[in-house]
């Protein structure tokens, strides 16, 4: 008991904003984790880094014109995947090109916000908070609207499951039965936004790609059925989490002055443990062709 | 405009264009713009780590370069290409945030590495640039044909005897060092936007790769001095500018490529 206290300090689920965080990187693991199974597979880690990346400009035109931080990053995050459809997603190298001039545009509409939010709200760590998450400063009305988000995630994910699968896995075979691949990529892309949206609320726009495919990679290592191994990213991700949280908050003491910020923990957790799984097994997942 | 503390800036940011030009010509032939972004942004935790241990920013950068570089080449071999780059890239800003918090470093030192702090470069910051962009030129303009060759066909390239890896490799580095340099100066993001857009958008206007490179540097050259141009007038970041005006010229490849 006295090892679990020193672990797990007793105020810990005692603390206002410990259990908001809980409950925010709850939600972003698990939709992570399920997209990130899929975003993988597809070869579109860049496609998720790029909207995490530029939806940085939504969330810091959010605090410059007071309107919730989600919805400008969720904004920000389906305009850019928007941008990328129409670009043309004919050839992966194409779509990589496209990809990259909208995550230079976007995050140059990131630069300008900021500057905005630092000379007229004199809002000075938003750089910091925006781009590396600032977790334990989410204010619970969140809540309700980021859960609504990941239960719309899900469930649209479940709702197109197997075709999602199948343009993944086989884009080939899908087209010839049948199943729009197109229309099923842009539901992807979707899917996308929704998750890093989420995850860039928590540990910050440019290390949310963490949570996205570090635990889905993992999982792909370890898993033969993709169902299971999107449930065990969702679980991947969801231990980081809730790990990095209890650990940022343990190590105030480690440091005289201040804590050691928690996207550092999450981020860690999540390499060790495809370090782990990359060192123990072969990958059993792969898309054929 | 063209005073004294503005010189500089107009010097330094010339020359990392002509070299952003010319590296992302081969960025955008490789199909490797994922790569082009991870690196640069993952270099710049080396400023923070210095500057938590005292020493010279320079060599932080350079380190964390060189970690980057080998992290994406050991981790490619065993996942796909994408994942391995944004593994590498979240691994190196995981490392990051820590150092910036530790280092007490604020967000207006982080905006600077991440956005570029081009107008006010003192004297001693010109000769490292100078030197780095030299090189990564000589680098590319020495390897030019192999570059060439392993990206626009890995097959007969071995066949020629050249290993495609160790080109990637040579790439990789000339890369990470080329932005490790520059970044103190125009940011992470920004040399980023200065490696794809022209390069992108000088494909629609040859098919020849040396004319291809040299209307890529062009692009580049005019793209930074637009943008130094506007931010000195407006005031705003003069990475916005790039980041807008490389998409633009983006965009008028693609219409030319479409109309012609």
């Amino acid at each position: 008991m006295d090892i679990l206290n020193l672990l797990v300090a007793p105020e810990f689920f005692a603390n206002g904003p410990v259990r908001t965080a809980l409950v925010i990187s709850a939600g972003a693991a698990i939709v992570s984790g399920v997209v990130g199974v899929f975003t993988v597979i597809r070869g579109q880690s860049f496609a998720g880094h790029a909207l995490a990346d530029v939806s940085s400009a939504g969330g810091s035109a959010s605090f410059l014109l007071g309107i919730n931080p989600l919805l400008g990053f969720l904004g920000i995050a389906l305009l850019a995947a928007g941008v990328i459809e129409l670009a043309g997603l004919r050839r992966v190298r194409e779509r990589d090109l496209a990809t990259g001039v909208v995550l230079g545009a976007g995050l140059g509409l990131t630069a300008l916000f900021l500057y905005f939010d630092v000379t007229t709200r004199s809002t000075t760590g938003v750089a910091v908070s925006v781009m590396f998450g600032s977790m334990f400063a989410i204010p619970a009305s969140l809540i309700p609207l980021s859960t609504g988000v990941g239960l719309g995630a899900l469930l649209i994910v479940a709702a197109i499951y197997r075709p999602l699968l199948l343009t993944s896995f086989e884009p080939g075979l899908a087209k010839v039965r049948g199943v729009p691949v197109r229309a099923i990529g842009l539901a992807h892309l979707l899917l996308l936004s929704l998750a890093v949206t989420l995850s860039a609320m928590t540990i910050g726009a440019i290390l949310s790609t963490a949570l996205l495919i570090g635990p889905a990679a993992t999982a792909l290592r370890l898993a033969r059925r993709p169902g299971w191994a999107i449930f065990l990213a969702a679980l991947i991700g969801l231990g980081a989490c809730w790990g990095g949280i209890l650990l940022a908050y343990d190590s105030y003491g480690w440091t005289p002055g201040h804590s050691w910020p928690v996207s550092f923990f999450i981020v860690t957790l999540i390499f060790l443990a495809y370090l782990g799984a990359s060192s123990t097994a072969k990958p059993a997942l792969k898309r054929a062709g | 405009m063209f005073s004294g503390f503005m010189l500089n800036s107009w010097i330094v940011a010339s020359m990392v264009a002509v070299m952003a030009g010319c590296v992302g010509f081969f960025v955008v032939l490789r199909g490797s713009s994922f790569a082009a972004h991870a690196l640069p942004l993952g270099t710049f935790p080396g400023a923070a780590a210095a500057s938590l241990l005292g020493v010279n920013p320079l060599w932080g950068l350079v380190v964390f370069s060189g970690l980057g570089v080998t992290g994406l080449s050991w981790l490619a071999r065993r996942q796909r290409n994408d994942v391995a780059t944004g593994l590498t890239l979240v691994a190196l800003l995981g490392l990051g945030t820590l150092f910036l918090s530790l280092s007490g470093a604020y967000s207006q030192a982080v905006y600077g590495l991440l956005f570029g702090e081009v107008l006010g470069v003192t004297d001693s910051e010109v000769s490292p640039v100078a030197c780095v962009c030299a090189g990564a030129v000589a680098v590319v303009a020495l390897c030019f044909r192999p570059l060439v060759l392993s990206a626009v066909s890995p097959e007969l390239c071995r066949v020629r005897g050249v290993s495609a890896a160790r080109m990637d490799l040579v790439f990789l580095a000339t890369l990470g060092l080329a932005t490790a340099m520059a970044l103190p100066v125009v940011g992470a993001l920004l040399v980023f936007s200065l490696m794809v857009g022209p390069a992108s958008a000088a494909r629609a206007f040859t098919r020849r790769p040396i004319p291809a490179m040299g209307i890529s540097a062009g692009i580049a050259l005019l793209t930074v001095w637009a943008a130094l141009a506007l931010s000195y007038t407006t005031n705003w970041p003069v990475g916005f500018f790039v980041g807008t005006l490389a998409a633009l010229s983006y965009a008028a490849g693609r219409c030319w490529s479409w109309a012609g």
